[in-house]
């Protein structure tokens, strides 16, 4: 066995890239270089699609990475191997088979004696709190038990690195306060048989609380924008100083790296490469209004907005940044401030708004701005969504493309600049 | 499945005493063992006879021919599952195999299983050394034709669209291809599947009927059977034997109903993937018997165990040879070879089937199958929408009233699965009595049948509607056409599509052995493509049988392509709210 202060597994410069539909590689994750010790939790954090679930698959050996290596225990990982174990996201419980059966699928193939699985399945279980529910199937527990029949599965096979991929964004707040809870405890107190976690998360705090050592990930394409040791003791207080500034220090590397992100766009392709976010135009009008009252008065800090809203990074990050874009507001060292535009939309009755967001559409979304000038330019007065897909497709990957599309028809619709029939996909101007 | 939740969950383990119960389970399992065993000797008995036996219209011969008849029914099941799990997998592991096996599944759905049945005969016939075996072959082939392409398509799809994460999930866990099959492809198929079955097993009594006495030509074949017995009933004019055997078939396909697929349905309720619990959750009286019953239980944890251990074994045939590394040729250049093999073969038989056509046929027989082919177009397209205006309002009707449709919705579903040819005879009857056109009043038989696919849909459909929609509709007094119009024909279309496409297929199916029909020696003839097939089928002229179901399954697939499948695509699109 290695000893607790080499790496059980490193990733070197690993890259992925998927096809985009003119063929050409989208970049996702570009020069990542993480390894993990014996010993520690690592947290990965970053937006959602920034590429954080694909980095874990590729540590899992679910996928191989376009170039880079990933070596496991000093050996390259091309497929899944024994002694990495997997949390995921929706729990990935097969329903047919009880919580018992579903432990000890996890140790099909290790190929044990039929009573050393039953064993091994059975202390898994006793472990995480799951006694009692042994021949109960999935669908009759509640969320958090079935994630903790997730956990039972992993650590039943003895992994030497658990992989857990976001496993508590799909519970609610108690539930999943819960399980981080009791999740730490057993693993401060070494009762846990593995030897090291990774963990992808997008909220900022569970990082903190949770890891030892994060990792933040820029987007488009992922980097590694930051590596913020944690050392406080467990177990941690939210409520402490120390944990305050390092929540503060996560927020503001995530703004800078957006902003700079945000600007370099603008810069390429006319600012048609740049991807729009998934904002609605009432959550941006409803947080312009928040903003613009008290307490705030026009400046919040994001981490503050987060906890006041109940809303995680990955909910108020598009709206922050769809204001930012449309210059309502400005996103800044983890503080999201109001323009005067903005403040001046806040006070607006419903008429005046959706003039001004015209305007700052034509401004400063230039997919918007291109639209409505290919709908005046062309005979009739229609475009076929199509024609602006492939236009997206060139720079963005499909999802993305798709995302982007359809907020700036969710925003033009709304400013009225144009109108779009979706049975016949195609964009027309107004009133002609 | 196993049973060890007492003993694990520290509960206390008793042996339960002996109830009714055990007495009725035991009957049960005896009697169920002694008929498939009886069943399966006589089946196999010809092969020393070497003797038809003749058929015999008493009504105490009955329940040994729904024996029989039922036997068939099981035999082709067997099958149909052995075909499902390798063709299916195979076509969804393989991209090059997908190419070729979905398309030709896809055709194979809808040739007419009858129209074929006299090359089956004959080629079974031929294989065996006895006839009577080769027919009970070829039936049971026909069976086997009319489930095993739907249970093949059900699977392939299911096994396309395996969740992501449960995916992920046996992937890193390191699950072998034999794991992999048993713990996460076959259950996540098997709702799909079991539900498939039962549906293509409803058209299966319709062809077993309908095979079980055949005449190729010069080869004339009666088979112990439901279906004998009735030939046999009409040969002789007796239409008390054909009650009869109408009233036998309606006991032989409730027992079969309550005593499998009741409890099948019931049993593949816990592989359903959504996590919510279930609204109705499906009850078989057998599985409550099962599971209440502490012998039934000892011996099913038995069986369990066993299929549990066979389904943990590894059984990784790849690390014995080790992967052929080295010499791969590169993935294009194999992709070009396997197109022009598929190609090459595909022209061959193209051009022998030029040749044979070329010898055998004239343009004037082509014009002939094709213009009977457009009468029995015209019959479908006319008796589709008469049943779509009789069904959907009834359907709508019986629906949006839970209590009705509990009652009604399974006798819409036994209606569909009763063999409507056992009727033809009652209908041939009245029609040679008062004198009427059999060109118009033969063609109610084809839909006669398949009519009950649009009822029972319709009333799936309605009754899934969803209440605020409802509510919406009559809080903003929405009533008469509007109603119809933009409240319940947009909520039920889905499901009608689903049910006219069925329907449509079964009445293409059907026409052959509706449009002739004859009562003792009077022959009616009703024309159109079905009542040529079958002519051409009684006077055992092959290469006009050939045409005859060319020119059906280009009609039949060309609907498919040019009007269901739009319509069904519209009407997923529309019934869409993200």
């Amino acid at each position: 066995m290695t000893d607790d202060k080499s790496a059980i597994i490193d990733l070197r410069k690993v890259c992925m890239a998927f096809p985009k539909r003119s063929g050409e590689p989208l970049l996702v994750l570009d020069d990542i270089n993480v390894s993990i010790r014996a010993g520690e939790i690592l947290g990965l954090l970053g937006r959602s699609g920034s590429g954080k679930s694909t980095l874990l698959r590729i540590a899992a050996g679910l996928i191989r990475p376009t170039s880079g290596a990933v070596l496991y225990r000093g050996v390259p990982l091309t497929e899944p191997a024994e002694g990495i174990a997997v949390v995921f996201q929706t729990f990935a419980l097969f329903p047919w088979l009880t919580v018992l059966q579903n432990v000890e699928a996890g140790l099909d193939a290790l190929g044990l004696p039929r009573e050393e699985a039953r064993q091994r399945a059975q202390d898994a279980i006793d472990l995480i709190g799951l006694d009692g529910f042994q021949s109960a199937y999935p669908r009759e527990l509640s969320g958090g038990m079935r994630q903790r029949v997730g956990f039972a599965r992993a650590t039943a096979t003895r992994p030497d690195l658990l992989l857990m991929d976001e496993p508590f964004s799909a519970l609610d707040v108690l539930t999943a306060e819960t399980l981080r809870t009791d999740f730490l405890d057993l693993w401060v107190e070494h009762q846990l048989p593995t030897k090291s976690v990774l963990m992808v998360t997008h909220n900022i705090e569970e990082a903190v609380l949770m890891c030892d050592r994060l990792v933040v990930l820029s987007s488009n394409p992922a980097r590694i924008a930051a590596e913020i040791p944690v050392t406080l003791p467990h177990p941690r207080n939210r409520l402490e100083e120390e944990f305050g500034n390092i929540v503060d220090n996560v927020y503001s590397v995530l703004t800078a790296r957006t902003i700079s992100s945000l600007g370099a766009f603008k810069k390429t392709h006319e600012g048609l490469a740049q991807p729009l976010p998934p904002a609605s135009v009432n959550r941006m009008s409803g947080l312009i209004e928040i903003l613009a009252a008290p307490p705030y008065s026009g400046r919040a800090e994001l981490d503050t907005l987060a906890s006041s809203l109940a809303l995680e990074i990955n909910d108020l990050f598009p709206i922050a940044e769809g204001l930012h874009i449309l210059e309502f507001a400005e996103l800044k060292d983890g503080a999201l401030k109001l323009t005067t535009a903005g403040i001046v939309f806040a006070r607006s009755n419903t008429d005046e708004r959706k003039r001004l967001f015209r305007e700052h559409l034509l401004q400063f979304v230039p997919l918007t701005a291109h639209i409505f000038r290919i709908l005046q330019e062309r005979e009739g007065h229609r475009a076929p969504r199509t024609r602006f897909e492939v236009e997206l497709e060139d720079h963005l990957n499909h999802d993305d493309a798709e995302r982007t599309l359809r907020a700036a028809t969710a925003w033009g619709r709304y400013a009225e600049l144009f109108a779009y029939d979706d049975k016949a996909r195609a964009f027309s101007t107004i009133g002609t | 499945m196993e049973h060890h939740a007492e003993v694990l969950s520290g509960g206390v383990w008793r042996q339960r005493p002996a109830t009714w119960r055990d007495l009725v389970a035991l009957v049960l399992i005896v009697a169920i063992i002694l008929l498939i065993g009886s069943g399966a000797s006589q089946m196999l008995a010809p092969l020393a006879a070497g003797q038809q036996p003749e058929i015999s219209l008493a009504p105490s011969a009955l329940p040994n021919y729904a024996l029989r008849t039922t036997m068939r029914m099981l035999a082709a099941l067997v099958a149909s599952f052995i075909f499902t799990f390798t063709y299916g997998t195979l076509a969804a592991k393989s991209r090059r195999a997908e190419m070729v096996l979905v398309p030709l599944l896809d055709v194979l759905q809808s040739v007419p299983v009858l129209g074929y049945l006299s090359f089956t005969v004959v080629f079974f016939v031929s294989l065996s050394p006895n006839r009577a075996l080769g027919v009970e072959l070829a039936a049971i082939f026909a069976i086997f034709t009319s489930q095993a392409w739907n249970m093949a398509f059900s699977f392939f799809q299911a096994l396309r669209t395996i969740p992501y994460d449960l995916d992920e999930a046996s992937r890193s866990f390191r699950f072998s291809g034999w794991q992999r099959f048993w713990r996460l492809e076959v259950p996540f198929a098997m709702p799909g599947l079991i539900w498939n079955t039962m549906m293509s097993m409803s058209g299966g009594w319709f062809f077993v009927v309908a095979s079980e006495a055949i005449s190729v030509g010069k080869l004339q074949v009666a088979l112990p059977g439901i279906g004998s017995y009735v030939a046999r009933a009409i040969a002789e004019r007796d239409l008390a034997a054909v009650g009869w055997a109408i009233a036998a078939m309606t006991v032989t396909i409730f027992i079969y109903d309550q005593l499998l697929f009741r409890p099948l349905v019931a049993w593949a309720d816990k592989f359903r993937y959504e996590q919510t619990a279930a609204m109705v959750v499906p009850k078989s009286w057998i599985v409550d018997l099962y599971r209440r019953t502490s012998l039934l239980r000892m011996v099913g944890g038995a069986v369990g165990a066993t299929t549990q251990a066979v389904a943990r074994a590894r059984l990784s045939f790849r690390s014995v040879g080790g992967p052929l590394k080295g010499w791969k040729l590169p993935s294009g250049l194999l992709d070009v070879a396997w197109y022009g093999l598929v190609l090459l073969i595909i022209a061959d038989i193209g051009w022998n089937l030029l040749q044979f056509a070329g010898a055998e046929l004239s343009w004037t027989d082509l014009f002939d199958a094709i213009s009977n082919g457009g009468l029995t177009l015209l019959r479908v397209a006319i008796l589709i929408v008469i049943a779509t205006a009789i069904w959907v309002p009834i359907g709508v009707a019986v629906g949006l009233r839970p209590v009705w449709a509990e009652k009604v919705q399974p006798v819409a579903q036994f209606l569909a699965a009763f063999p409507a040819n056992l009727l033809f005879p009652i209908a041939v009857y009245l029609i040679v009595r008062f004198q009427v056109s059999p060109t118009i009043w033969l063609s109610p038989l084809m839909i006669l049948g398949t009519q009950w696919y649009i009822l029972f849909n319709v009333i799936a459909g309605a009754s899934a509607f969803p209440t605020d929609f409802k509510e919406a509709a009559a809080t903003f007094r929405i009533r008469g056409w509007r109603w119809w119009r933009d409240v319940m024909l947009p909520g039920i279309f889905p499901y009608y599509v689903t049910g006219a496409i069925t329907a449509s297929g079964g009445a293409w199916n059907a026409s052959i052995v509706s449009e002739a029909v004859s009562w003792g020696p009077t022959k009616l003839n009703g024309s159109g493509l079905g009542a040529y097939i079958a002519q051409m089928t009684e006077a055992g002229d092959y290469p006009r049988i050939a045409l005859g179901i060319a020119v059906m399954s280009v009609l039949v697939v060309g609907t498919n392509r040019l009007l269901w499948r739009p319509l069904y695509a519209y009407a997923e699109r529309r019934a869409r709210l993200d």
